[in-house]
Parts: structure tokens; C-alpha cells; sequence
């Protein structure tokens, strides 16, 4: 999954003159937590997290309170040297980066022109739209060697009772040289996938024996 | 004085996939011999079912669909496979259109008979059809009686229609078909789609746009039992029917929550499905003049569990007393023949047959939790 495919385009940003009051604003208003600035032709020139601005405002115990530092410049307290991303990313590009740098969003950038934005709620998202449900289905685990082909064997019985997959995730397995594969398959009734699996030598983790 | 009306006729059990398919219905003539056998009910109280015309299926089934179903059992290609039909779950068989309809105009009969009496309960055990979609067949279900019923209950009535799902498995075909829906309320107490069929039913799937808090989900863990799975549906079916105020309920009792169930694993007893009847009953009297339509669902032990459980519904419903007594010897000497197993001897379970969970006490908090989400959002008394 490309990062040009699940980034958003509409994308809220200021400019280097603007004022910190204003930034403060467009956060507040769009409850976002990251701001890219931009300059006249597009280009990215810095971000700033809600942190960053609440770093550059007076305490809130302070009771003389100078508003003058409102009246400053973004470009003032902004991050110049932005960690980014590429349209052509993959997610998991993205993901590792985030993680890597403790970062929240990155900018998707190209030619030095801001194209979209990525966030860890983004992120998050496609994981759950990964491990999730598209269609009616059972949650079939099956414990395989990790050898090539294993994971041929185990859909070439499931196509023999015409069952269609509709997705499959592959874990390291308990034990060393060992793979479990979680299939969901479009069945409400699995027993007989499960028998021919067993038969064929294969280990069930789930669904186990029920009706005893 | 309250009538309840049994939705029956033979040619119910033309709904049969074929000899070894799972699910069966031959558990509809289990089912009423065994109450016939008790003594439970009167002729006058059994009604014929009547066919769901074209127009009544098209208020919830794209019209693309019933032409596929109608010519199904002598058209068997491969373009059956994207709506469902011709997998091993749905297969086509012969006049499927023709038994599923019925099934649907079974429902259809019972709304009419409980909106057009005073003081009516009905029950079709062939209905409750919860998977079936618009477009498409689904775990056993070709056409979805209870979502055509409930359209025809909003047109012909502008009724507010209150939907509870006990089956094992989520009612995920009846809650896309009224997931915008403020004046449909579905709510289904089912195992998680963690592991089970279809996956869905969440607790975070509460509706969308008018709709939303309109749609219920328990998601309950596998090995539940009787203790956490009455705890959850008599909480949560009393707040939200209470927070609704139906003007109808509609009950889907699928049975497959059982220990003996082969394809779930809940692992309740029969307890249970004498338990879940009585609240909706009392409900539906206490809310909405008695308007109370069950039907069936789910049930893959035909001959041990679903009999005995659609007894226990039949009972309450039709304000019969009944205790845990011996099952009529007419009736295990007529079906033990047919049953691969032994018949059960008594109307609950022994206590020393139920199985022992070993994570009891985790699986009732993380229940408990579970409910506490799905009851952030719902239409509260005011």
C-alpha cells in the first residue's frame, strides 16, 4: 500500500509570516495537532506541533501575562529540518519512520512541494482495515513449518471445498520454524475445511473441537 | 385473553439445502411434535404460512437478486458464486425461491396477525433468517425474512421496530439494512467475530448518520456460559428497550449458543433459552400492548438442543407454566431411531453434564467491559 494512496490532500497549513495567534487558531479549529508551513510557490519550509505552540505560549499561572509573543512568527518556533515522506512510500516505510523518530505526522513530499500529509492515526487506520472483516467470515489458524509452499498446501484444500479467502495474515509461530497462518475464510461452517487440514497433517489452533 | 399463533405448515421443511447440510429443517417437526406431545398447544393455534410476493421481497432485496434466486435451481453457473449462491454454505436447490419466500411470508403472516389483533403474540421458527443481504446469500440464508418483515412493518404500520438477536452469531444482515435507520433498533448479543461467522458486530458498529446509537452489538467471548450471558442480554435488552420505546419487537431466537452447538462456542445450557423469552415477553407487554413477533435462527444440534430451547420459547409466549420435567416417552421412542445421538431425558440440562470453563471468572469481567462500551451509546430514558 502506497503512502499517494491513503495520504490526505486536504491539507491545512500556514505560512513562515503568519502569527503564532493564528496557527494557535487554525489547530484549535480544525483540531488538528500538526501544521506544515509552506512558502509562497508551495514549497515546505518547516511544521510545528501543537507542543511547539504551546511551548512558545506564557504559562497559564503567570498572571502578568504578556500577549505579545502571539503577535510573533510562526517561522520563529517552527522545526526546519522536517522528517518526510514520499508519495511512492510504502506504509510500512512511513510506519518505521514515525516510530523510529517518535514523530506524529509526517508531510508527504515531492520536488520539495507539499503533496498531502500522513499521521499516526492514519497509520492506525489501514492496521485496522488490515486485521479487519470485508466479508461474512470465520477465523481459521493453522500452524505450518516454515517451508516454502506451506501456505499453497493449506489454500489448495481450502479451494478444494470452493471456499473463497478473503484475507490472510502471517505470524511467527510459537515454537521455532514455525508459522501460524490466520485465514479468514467465507464460510459459516469450517468443520469440514478443519477435517480435510487435519487429515492432511496440518496443526489447528482455531476454531477448536466444539459440540463435545 | 392473549393469543399466540404458531406459524407452520409442512412444506416449511422444503427449505433444505440437501441430506447432510447443516442446517436443517427438519427441527421444525422436532419442534412442534415435542410441543404437541406436551400438551402446549391447540389446532386453532397453528397458522399456515403464505408466500412473500415479488413486491415484498423487493422492499429489502435488489430486484437483480430474487431474478438470480428465482432462476437458481436450473441455472447453475458460475455467476451464481457473486450473490452467494452455489458455495458449499448456500447451494442452489430445487424451487429455492419458492421455500425461502415462504419462509418470508411466514414472518410476514406473524407481523400481520400481531398488528392487526389486539393482544397477539406469533412465532415463526422458520424465519429469523439474520445473514442473508440485500444482494447477496449468506450463512445458510438466502432470503432475510426478519429485514423484509421489519420494512413491511415501517410501510404498511410506520412502526417503531425494536430487533433483538440472540443467535450465536451476529444479525449482521438485518443491521446493514437499518444502519441509518432511527426508527429501527437492532441489537444483537452474539460471540465475538474475533473467531466466529461473520466477523462483524462489534461493539463499535453503533449505526451511522441518523442511525447512529441505533445499532447494538455484544461481542461475548468465547465460553461465556449461562451466568454472563443472561447478566449481559437481561442488562442490556431491559436499558435499551426501555430507552427505545418500540411500538413492535421482533425476537430472532437462533439456538446455537449451546455446548452441544458444532459450530459455536459459547458454551450455554438450556437454561438459558428459557430465560431469554420471559424478558422479551415481559418487555413487549410492558412497552408496546404485547406486539411481539419471535422466530427462529440459528440451531445445529436439531435433535438435542433446538427442540427442547424452541419448546422453552413456545411456552412463554404462549403463557403456559412449565418446569424441568421428563420428556415424553412418545416422543424419544418416535424420533431415537433418526437421532445419531441419545435423545436428552429432561427439558434442562443436568448440572453435572454442563462442561467446566476454567477462565470463568476473566471471561464475565471482560464481558461486563465489553457491555459497559456498547451502553456509552444508546437512546436513553428521558
Amino acid at each position: 500500500m502506497l503512502i499517494e494512496d491513503m495520504m490526505n490532500r486536504n491539507i491545512v497549513t500556514v505560512r513562515p509570516t503568519d502569527t503564532i495567534r493564528l496557527a494557535m487558531l487554525i489547530t484549535a479549529q480544525h483540531r488538528i495537532r500538526h501544521l506544515p508551513v509552506i512558502d509562497e510557490y508551495g514549497k515546505l519550509v518547516g511544521i510545528l506541533s501543537d507542543r511547539d505552540l504551546r511551548d512558545a505560549c506564557p504559562s497559564k499561572l503567570e498572571t502578568d501575562v504578556d500577549d505579545s509573543v502571539f503577535y510573533r512568527k510562526v517561522s520563529e518556533i517552527m522545526h526546519k529540518d522536517v522528517v518526510t515522506a514520499h508519495p511512492l512510500d510504502f506504509v510500512e516505510e512511513a510506519a518505521y519512520s514515525l516510530y523510529e523518530n517518535k514523530i506524529g505526522c509526517l508531510p508527504v513530499v515531492d520536488g520539495g512541494l507539499l503533496k498531502g500529509i500522513i499521521t499516526e492515526t492514519d497509520i492506525l487506520y489501514t492496521l485496522v482495515e488490515i486485521m479487519g472483516v470485508q466479508q461474512p467470515s470465520s477465523h481459521l489458524e493453522v500452524e505450518v513449518d516454515d517451508r516454502p509452499g506451506a501456505l499453497a498446501d493449506v489454500a489448495a484444500v481450502i479451494k478444494q471445498h470452493q471456499c473463497n479467502i478473503s484475507s490472510v495474515l502471517i505470524f511467527p509461530g510459537r515454537t521455532f520454524g514455525k508459522k501460524n497462518l490466520v485465514i479468514r475464510v467465507q464460510t459459516i461452517d469450517p468443520r469440514k475445511i478443519v477435517a480435510s487440514l487435519e487429515e492432511s497433517g496440518f496443526t489447528i489452533i482455531w476454531p477448536k473441537n466444539t459440540g463435545a | 385473553m392473549i393469543v399466540t399463533y404458531f406459524v407452520y405448515s409442512p412444506e416449511l421443511l422444503q427449505y433444505s439445502f440437501h441430506r447432510e447440510h447443516p442446517f436443517n429443517q427438519k427441527r421444525l417437526e422436532l419442534t412442534l411434535d415435542l410441543i404437541k406431545n406436551l400438551n402446549l398447544i391447540s389446532p386453532s393455534q397453528i397458522i399456515a404460512p403464505r408466500y412473500a410476493t415479488d413486491e415484498e421481497l423487493l422492499l429489502f432485496h435488489e430486484p437483480q437478486y430474487v431474478k438470480t434466486v428465482q432462476n437458481a435451481s436450473h441455472n447453475n453457473n458460475g455467476s451464481l458464486a457473486s450473490f452467494g449462491l452455489g458455495t458449499e454454505d448456500t447451494p442452489a436447490f430445487q424451487n429455492m425461491h419458492e421455500a425461502a419466500s415462504l419462509i418470508v411470508g411466514g414472518t410476514l403472516r406473524a407481523a400481520e396477525i400481531v398488528m392487526n389483533n389486539q393482544d397477539a403474540h406469533a412465532v415463526n421458527l422458520s424465519g429469523g433468517l439474520h445473514h442473508a443481504f440485500s444482494g447477496r446469500a449468506s450463512g445458510f440464508c438466502v432470503y432475510n425474512d426478519c429485514a423484509v418483515a421489519i420494512h413491511y412493518l415501517r410501510k404498511e404500520y410506520d412502526a417503531r421496530v425494536l430487533y433483538i438477536d440472540t443467535d450465536a452469531h451476529h444479525g449482521d444482515g438485518v443491521q446493514w439494512a437499518f444502519y441509518d435507520d432511527p426508527n429501527v433498533l437492532t441489537l444483537s448479543i452474539h460471540e465475538t467475530g474475533k473467531y466466529l461467522f461473520p466477523g462483524t458486530g462489534d461493539y463499535t458498529e453503533r449505526g451511522d448518520g441518523q442511525g447512529f446509537g441505533f445499532s447494538m452489538n455484544v461481542p461475548l467471548q468465547a465460553y461465556t456460559e449461562d451466568d454472563s450471558f443472561l447478566e449481559v442480554y437481561h442488562t442490556v435488552t431491559t436499558k435499551v428497550a426501555r430507552g427505545f420505546k418500540p411500538d413492535v419487537i421482533i425476537t430472532q431466537n437462533g439456538c446455537d449458543s449451546h455446548h452441544f452447538d458444532p459450530l459455536t462456542h459459547l458454551s450455554c445450557s438450556m437454561q438459558i433459552y428459557r430465560e431469554i423469552p420471559r424478558l422479551a415477553h415481559q418487555l413487549a407487554h410492558e412497552l408496546c400492548e404485547g406486539r411481539l413477533i419471535a422466530t427462529g435462527g440459528g440451531g445445529y444440534d436439531i435433535w438435542r438442543v433446538v427442540p427442547r430451547a424452541w419448546t422453552w420459547l413456545w411456552t412463554e409466549l404462549s403463557d403456559r407454566k412449565l418446569e424441568n420435567i421428563v420428556i415424553p416417552q412418545d416422543w424419544i421412542a418416535r424420533w431415537q431411531p433418526e437421532s445419531p445421538l441419545p435423545l436428552p431425558k429432561s427439558l434442562l440440562d443436568p448440572l453435572e453434564e454442563l462442561p467446566l470453563m476454567p477462565r470463568r471468572e476473566e471471561i464475565t469481567n471482560k464481558n461486563r467491559l465489553t457491555m459497559e462500551k456498547t451502553l456509552l451509546y444508546y437512546p436513553k430514558l428521558v
